[in-house]
């Protein structure tokens, strides 16, 4: 039970303004989510280069978790955030750096990788979320944002959405779904691995796993109006663009804006009042079980 | 004896465990008639309930107070978190939402008049506020329900308290249906619903769907009643951790928890007998989800479903309840079951206390029925008598019991105050077992 | 007429909605107001019981002038869920979108909606009537009891569903019809009443005769078993 917030930019002399504006929207959702937030931002994609997040890096490690990744990946160069690093590396040397973040313990988690995806996410007021990690100051070419009031899950950080489940993927969801242990023990069972009890992880999961079958994403969002079940408007973020689907009932609100010059998407229209040429925006509401999708030219 | 001498004992009719007589008069009528079993009333299986808890009484490590000379009061106070005017109880035992429609409006008026006597609310229910119930009750709450029937900004504003009611513990998911027989030309109104038809209601609000829309839907509500009136929300026993977590984090100031065991006016058997918590099982999971965000008393609780005594209702507040409502045992109260209407409850196919059929609207009690001559039966005055001395007795009894454990008000009952009799009781509200200090669970499996 | 002429203005980046809906419900407000920046905020000029004109200058979030009694309210924007919910009287005049569940369960007055209305539009709705110049979406006019609903435009899938003695009228196309709603012929009556409707709600370019009337066959009035399909 959430707010949802996106923005694609369609002019690129917004993308400077990415973080302050997703970083707004966010901040109007935080009624809808007070518990804990969470953010994708996409954007720096360079040729030959993969981006891996990570997240529960406490500073004294920096320097061990630094000096592993740079053993297996020389040319590896980190930013850090708060508890979260951001490694740029190689695509060859991906598997290895990740393998070693996987196996670093000291509650170090893997967050998300793939060319442009950085993903953030923690406990708390959206707003404090946000100023933790500078989201402000960040610019890329579309953000995904999600403010979470837990249900049946605990709030935690793991618990915090976006859940990116395959390379530069993400998902955010509002709403609850009805079928998602049965699908998670079927998924399990053709080797996904889950983090959290969270119906939300297990959509992102089923996706993930149907664009590894070779579908794309729209196959994949159109699939899953039969296979999941409950209540659900969901955001589907992905290296060139984003995604939104709402469930055949669509309780949960979703509103969007269309300019020239970005798309925005929310759960409620506050969310945009604070966006550029707002007032002469398209507004409109994403219909039922219509797959909507924006793509940035490859 | 003129069999033969030769022939072996024969077999005894033996009837089967699983196909019982209830279970196979079922099936037959559900082939003979094509449609569920629709019926009023709560579930009547066996259930762990309060009856599988003691007190334990004071005696040398504990001391008791004396009966009726030293003070224990009763008092409890609801809706202190946001309102600006709270509610004030004398007793901790309120009447649970109920409609007119479901119930005549002699039925309303007793209930008002007997909680007003002894200074407890009354609660509305689907089907709108009627001027008769909001006179005679000097506390009235409103219901908020997913069908709006009889939904009035004025009888909003002219509410003591607002509940917002999300599930019945009876049904919690379902909906309602009030069968044609009982949409009387005043029902009809109130409702704007065609005389005679069946009424049926929704599973969920027309205009808002979970907590973080709950959120926006409650501070609706306090912005048109001038965040006067507590708001209330109600949901039926199920998932009562999470549930009461989010409607306090959606801004509610009281949550009314209701258990499978708590009646209907209309419902398929299948719902009030299938689906739900038994109260026993909820209240502690309840509490629980109130302590981990720090509001436990300061968001008020109250249980219903299945509450009968005074020692339900002390049972009921030592495992963390701030108050109880009752249903099912007022209606008893003003008459329903009585045993004077042997005669017309056969004609109905029944016998006392098994009477069900609250939906046909033929009550001989004038209860649950809209048939003028049926309700004039039941005379609201005397009936409010009724009610106000069954009310003061549950009191009494929940006074004896806390007196015998020491405390001067029914609020210090606390959960080291019980003993479990039975494994399901003590795993359900971790009360130890009568006799240890044991639950199951606890030390771990 | 005179006290009108002042210009009463609240502008939500200097003042709350609790201030707003206090000074509109209080018993000396009069005249017409203004509401500046309301920038999606809900329950604004909510619970309003005098015949003021309140003109809502941008977009409203949730419920704005929710449970409505005889004020003229104007929104300048979109709406967001459920406008005008159980309103009892006066009018509400949404220039631009409404979201879902516009109208639920109001009891009297007249909606105009000049853009599109979401899914449910007039659900459960008790009396009002409500035009939409755009087109409504999925479960519009579910468990109508009463009043009327009017669709420029087109309706999504299940208009009607369960429907009890409400008038529909949409004069595009109907995606699908829900449980228990027919085309039924359009009265003298009927025809009556819709071009009232029109002519209140403004729209003259749409002649009430390309209007086609639905409403509810009453099959699901009194259980029967032939029907459980449709339960």
């Amino acid at each position: 039970m959430c707010g949802i917030v996106g923005l694609f930019l369609k002019n690129p002399r917004l993308q400077p303004q990415l973080g302050a504006l997703t970083a707004q929207m966010l901040k109007t959702m935080t009624e809808r989510g007070p518990d804990s937030a969470g953010f994708a931002v996409y954007g720096g994609a360079q040729h030959g280069q993969s981006k891996i997040t990570v997240r529960g890096l406490e500073e004294s490690q920096r320097k061990d978790f630094e000096a592993g990744v740079l053993a297996v990946s020389q040319k590896a160069t980190f930013v850090f955030r708060d508890d979260h690093a951001i490694i740029t590396c190689s695509d060859e040397a991906e598997p290895a750096v990740r393998a070693f973040v996987e196996g670093f313990g000291h509650g170090v988690v893997f967050v998300s990788s793939g060319d442009s995806i950085e993903l953030y996410k923690g406990v708390g007021l959206p707003e404090d979320v946000a100023a933790r990690f500078g989201l402000s100051e960040m610019t890329g070419t579309h953000a995904i944002g999600h403010t979470r009031m837990a249900t049946e899950s605990a709030v935690t950080t793991a618990g915090a959405h976006p859940f990116s489940t395959g390379p530069d993927q993400c998902l955010v969801h509002n709403g609850s779904l009805s079928n998602h242990n049965t699908l998670r023990r079927q998924l399990v069972r053709d080797g996904l691995s889950f983090e959290t009890e969270n119906d939300s992880e297990v959509a992102a999961g089923y996706l993930s796993w149907r664009l590894s079958k070779g579908e794309r994403l729209d196959e994949a969002l159109t699939a899953s109006l039969s296979d999941l079940d409950g209540f659900y408007t969901f955001v589907v973020g992905t290296r060139d663009g984003f995604a939104v689907l709402r469930d055949p009932v669509a309780c949960k609100p979703a509103v969007m804006a269309e300019t020239e010059d970005y798309v925005a998407f929310a759960s409620e229209y506050r969310a945009f009042a604070g966006l550029p040429g707002i007032e002469k925006a398209t507004v409109f509401e994403p219909e039922p079980q219509r797959v909507y999708h924006w793509e940035h030219a490859a | 004896m003129s069999q033969n001498k030769n022939s072996p004992p024969r077999t005894a009719p033996r009837f089967s465990a699983t196909f019982d007589v209830n279970t196979i008069s079922e099936i037959q009528r559900a082939a003979a008639t094509g449609i569920y079993d629709i019926r009023g009333a709560g579930t009547k299986r066996k259930l762990p309930h309060f009856d599988d808890l003691l007190f334990l009484g004071a005696s040398v490590s504990r001391y008791p107070l004396e009966g009726y000379r030293e003070r224990c009061d009763t008092d409890v106070v609801l809706g202190t978190r946001f309102a600006k005017k709270p509610i004030r109880l004398k007793t901790p035992v309120t009447i649970a939402g109920m409609s007119f429609g479901a119930l005549s409006a002699q039925a309303k008026e007793a209930l008002g008049r007997g909680a007003s006597a002894v200074g407890t609310s009354t609660t509305t229910g689907d089907g709108g506020m009627t001027p008769e119930e909001r006179g005679h009750s000097s506390t009235l709450v409103y219901q908020y329900l997913p069908s709006r029937y009889g939904m009035n900004p004025d009888d909003l504003r002219r509410a003591d308290a607002i509940e917002v009611v999300v599930g019945q513990g009876a049904k919690p998911g379902g909906g309602g249906m009030l069968l044609g027989q009982k949409i009387s030309p005043r029902v009809a109104k109130m409702r704007n619903l065609p005389e005679g038809i069946d009424q049926r209601s929704a599973c969920r609000h027309p205009d808002w769907t979970g907590p973080d829309d709950l959120e926006i839907k409650i501070e609706e509500l306090r912005e048109i009643t001038n965040w006067e009136k507590p708001i209330y929300v109600k949901v039926g026993a199920s998932r009562p951790y999470y549930d009461v977590s989010l409607a306090v984090k959606a801004g509610a100031d009281v949550i009314v928890l209701d258990g499978m065991q708590g009646g209907t006016a209309a419902t398929q058997e299948v719902f009030i007998e299938h689906v739900g918590l038994p109260i026993l099982s909820a209240i502690r999971s309840a509490v629980q989800a109130l302590q981990d965000l720090g509001l436990h008393r300061q968001v008020q609780l109250i249980v219903s479903g299945g509450i009968r005594s005074g020692a339900d209702m002390a049972k009921a507040l030592a495992l963390g309840a701030d108050a109880v409502a009752i249903g099912t045992a007022a209606l008893i109260a003003l008459g329903d079951q009585s045993p004077d209407l042997a005669a017309e409850y056969a004609k109905l196919g029944t016998v006392p206390g098994a009477y069900d059929d609250w939906q046909e609207g033929r009550d001989p009690a004038g209860i649950t029925t809209q048939d003028p001559e049926l309700a004039a039966r039941l005379d609201p005055i005397l009936g409010g008598r009724r009610i106000a001395n069954y009310l003061s007795v549950m009191t009494m009894e929940a006074q004896a019991i806390a007196r015998a454990c020491g405390k001067s008000h029914l609020h210090n009952l606390e959960p080291e105050d019980l003993v479990s009799l039975t494994m399901e009781a003590a795993a359900m509200t971790k009360i130890p077992l009568a006799g240890t200090d044991w639950y199951p669970g606890k030390g771990g499996f | 007429m005179s006290a009108t002429l002042e210009k009463q203005v609240i502008d939500l980046h200097t003042s709350t909605v609790r201030v707003l809906n206090s000074t509109l419900q209080s018993e000396d407000a009069t005249g017409a107001w203004t509401i500046l920046h309301p920038e999606g905020r809900h329950s604004l000029a909510v619970g309003l019981t005098a015949p003021l004109d309140v003109t809502i200058d941008g977009q409203a979030g949730y419920y704005a002038a929710g449970m409505n009694q005889r004020a003229n309210v104007v929104i300048k924007g979109n709406a967001g869920p459920g406008v005008a919910e159980n309103m009892m009287s006066g009018s509400v005049h949404v220039e631009g979108n409404a979201s879902m569940a516009a109208g639920a369960t109001a009891q009297g007055g007249l909606l105009v909606i000049d853009g599109d209305a979401g899914a449910r539009c007039g659900i459960s709705m008790k009396g009002v009537s409500i035009v939409v110049r755009g087109s409504v979406g999925h479960m519009s006019g579910f468990m109508a009891q009463s009043g009327n609903l009017v669709v420029c435009g087109d309706a999504g899938e299940a208009l009607g569903d369960s429907l009890y003695e409400a008038r529909l009228f949409v004069r595009g196309t109907v995606k699908s019809l829900g449980a228990d709603c027919e085309e039924k012929k359009m009265t003298d009556e009927d025809l009556a009443i819709l071009k009232d409707l029109l002519k209140e709600a403004g729209i003259t370019d749409y002649p009430a005769e390309s209007f086609r009337r639905y409403g509810s066959a009453r099959r699901l009035y009194n259980f029967n078993v032939d029907n459980a399909s449709a339960y």
